[in-house]
């Protein structure tokens, strides 16, 4: 597959400064390459949507934003840093893994399959980070954490253990504890789903309403309704590039590479 | 309720064939295998009980004979020491295993090979040995001459520790396969979303991998534990004096041994019994999370069945009048 250039590789016009910029980022899985010159720039307070056919590098490139993969080439800034590696001369080398930890604190990550700690309640779930590595006292964590699970619309549901909760509400259990460690940004990957379709929405809600309070996310997801209404900037991908981005109503209604339409087309 | 009363009125003349009892099928081999194995049981008891050459009342004697109690005190004593010892080198040896740096993993592999590819009788006595092979044991660099702390081996490894050492490492070859198992029993998702929160690799092992792999990883220990306890026993080849030793010591001067290895097997069925019971409290609390409810402690049971039982079973109209008066 060749690269295609992508139409409008980054929103440089955006207004807001970028707090993610992604540049020119290769990954490789052995002889596989998944990410190919990925740029994108996502401004503060906005929510990018990614789309793309299965096996485009959608998850890779989110959790390379985390430095939950190393890179290849490239650099990811979030927030003026460097993610993952420090400049020395023209290469970039990577950190140690306290210094990874730090960043990662300020980044925080939904999963598909909510991977909550399955042997901690609800509240401990989201309290053990702030108290254990973040150093909050405890009665301001657990206080914290009320509020949070307030947010997502389980208070009654801090005493339950995982196993206990229906998908949706591990779901939203997972986006309060990620919340808890104040994140300057909020990475969703495929975070509907695993889920039966009668809960999809109460996640979206609360993802909806992080995007309304400002918070900066970037959101994998097939859930196309929630891109047209949420999203700041739709980023389709296909064989690890960009194959276009820009703002929902271009990308959804007016896309102008066939491989976006087919996709589209696919969803639907 | 008119309606419902008269369609209850019309089932009524057929309700009497309804009016049916279900009979169980009889199981007459369930009471004759039952009696044959009682008749056999009866049998060996009596054999026992009636053997004119068991000295019961040796038996009784020499139960809490001081060294048997001492014995009993250090087989409890080499048991916790190289449970918990083995224990935490097996963490490590185990978390070698996994790690991804070569060298690490191989050496544990070649580790548990050695020990576990080895009858424990043998280490036990190479062990009890050792003076005969370092005869000065050193602290110091490998390869140079700078010596910090030296000591004759004979004086540092005495029978105890040498067994205490055969029994632990021995047992870390077991038990880090058990850890290692454990560990892997853990999802792959559960150390992404730790990292994802800025949790280090140590925390996240202590936090959260360890204590989800506690749940697989305690019930084989609870019998790794019983297995020890009942393998101090070999260390009476080396003369330390635990409760198989000192059991053996007494027979061989009033050559009671079947009555002595009888208190030997109370004492061992008494220790083991109790064993049980911090494995069950420990299951339950790594347990948690994982089935819906927790079934309740034997004490909660007992606490419950009480309740239950004492108020007495009084007919119903009688409370209903009771209360209405
Ligand atoms: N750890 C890994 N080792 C080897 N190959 C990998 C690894 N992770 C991902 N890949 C490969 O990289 C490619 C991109 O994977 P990625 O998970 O990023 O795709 P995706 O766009 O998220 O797809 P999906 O919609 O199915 O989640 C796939 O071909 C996948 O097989
Ligand atoms: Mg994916």
């Amino acid at each position: 597959m060749s690269a295609t250039a992508p139409i409008s590789p980054t929103v440089a016009e955006a207004p807001a400064r970028a707090l993610v910029e992604i540049r020119r980022v290769r990954k490789s899985f052995g002889a596989h390459e998944v990410l190919r010159d990925v740029s994108l720039a996502v401004p503060e307070g906005t929510v990018t949507v990614l789309l793309g056919p299965s096996g485009s590098g959608k998850s890779t490139l989110l959790r390379c934003i985390n430095h939950l993969e190393t890179i290849d080439g490239g650099r990811i800034i979030v927030d003026g840093e460097l993610i993952g590696y420090r400049q020395a001369g023209h290469n970039i080398h990577e950190m140690t893994p306290k210094q990874i930890a730090r960043q990662r604190r300020a980044i925080g990550m939904v999963f598909q399959r909510f991977n909550l700690f399955p042997h901690l309640t609800a509240l401990e779930n989201i309290t053990e980070a702030p108290i254990g590595i973040g150093g909050v006292p405890r009665a301001r964590a657990r206080a914290r954490a009320n509020e949070l699970l307030d947010r997502v619309g389980l208070a009654a549901f801090a005493g339950h253990y995982p196993a206990q909760l229906s998908g949706g509400q591990q779901q939203r259990v997972a986006i309060a504890r990620a919340l808890a460690m104040d994140p300057k940004l909020m990475l969703f990957d495929e975070p509907t789903s695993a889920l039966d379709p009668e809960l999809v929405g109460d996640v979206l809600d609360v993802m909806r309403e992080l995007a309304r309070d400002g918070m900066t996310m970037i959101v994998v997801t097939h859930e196309i309704g929630f891109a047209r209404g949420v999203a700041d900037q739709v980023v389709f991908m296909d064989g690890g590039v960009v194959v276009e981005a820009g703002r929902p109503e271009d990308v959804l209604d007016h896309p102008q590479r066939q491989r976006t339409r087919n996709f589209l087309e696919s969803v639907r | 309720m008119t309606a419902l009363h008269d369609a209850t009125l019309a089932l009524a003349p057929d309700a009497t064939d309804d009016d049916v009892v279900a009979i169980p099928l009889r199981r007459p081999w369930r009471w004759i295998s039952a009696a044959v194995v009682l008749l056999l049981v009866a049998a060996f008891a009596s054999s026992v009980l009636t053997n004119p050459n068991i000295d019961f009342a040796a038996i009784g004697e020499f139960l809490f004979d001081p060294r048997i109690l001492e014995g009993v005190w250090l087989t409890l004593l080499i048991t916790a020491i190289s449970m918990i010892v083995s224990t935490v080198l097996a963490i490590v040896v185990a978390a070698m295993r996994l790690s991804s740096n070569p060298v690490l993993s191989t050496v544990a592999w070649f580790y548990v090979w050695a020990f576990r590819g080895t009858p424990l009788l043998v280490q036990i006595v190479l062990w009890g040995y050792l003076g005969l092979l370092y005869a000065k044991l050193t602290v110091g660099i490998p390869f140079t001459d700078v010596v910090f702390w030296q000591v004759n081996t004979n004086e540092l490894i005495s029978a105890f520790v040498a067994g205490l050492l055969a029994l632990t490492l021995n047992q870390a070859a077991y038990s880090s396969e058990i850890v290692r198992a454990g560990m892997l029993s853990v999802d792959e998702g559960q150390r992404e979303a730790s990292y994802s929160l800025g949790m280090s690799p140590l925390y996240t092992f202590r936090r959260v991998l360890l204590p989800q792999a506690m749940r697989v990883i305690i019930p084989p220990m609870g019998n790794e534990t019983i297995s020890m306890l009942k393998n101090t026993s070999l260390l009476s080849v080396i003369a330390v004096l635990e409760i198989y030793t000192q059991a053996t010591v007494i027979s061989s001067q009033n050559l009671k041994q079947v009555e002595l290895l009888i208190v030997a097997s109370l004492w061992y069925l008494f220790m083991t019994s109790v064993l049980s019971i911090p494995q069950y409290y420990l299951e339950r609390r790594y347990g948690r999370g994982t089935s819906r409810t927790l079934p309740p402690t034997p004490l909660q049971r007992v606490r419950r069945a009480l309740a239950t039982r004492r108020p007495a079973p009084a007919p119903a109209p009688e409370t209903k009048e009771v209360s209405v008066v």
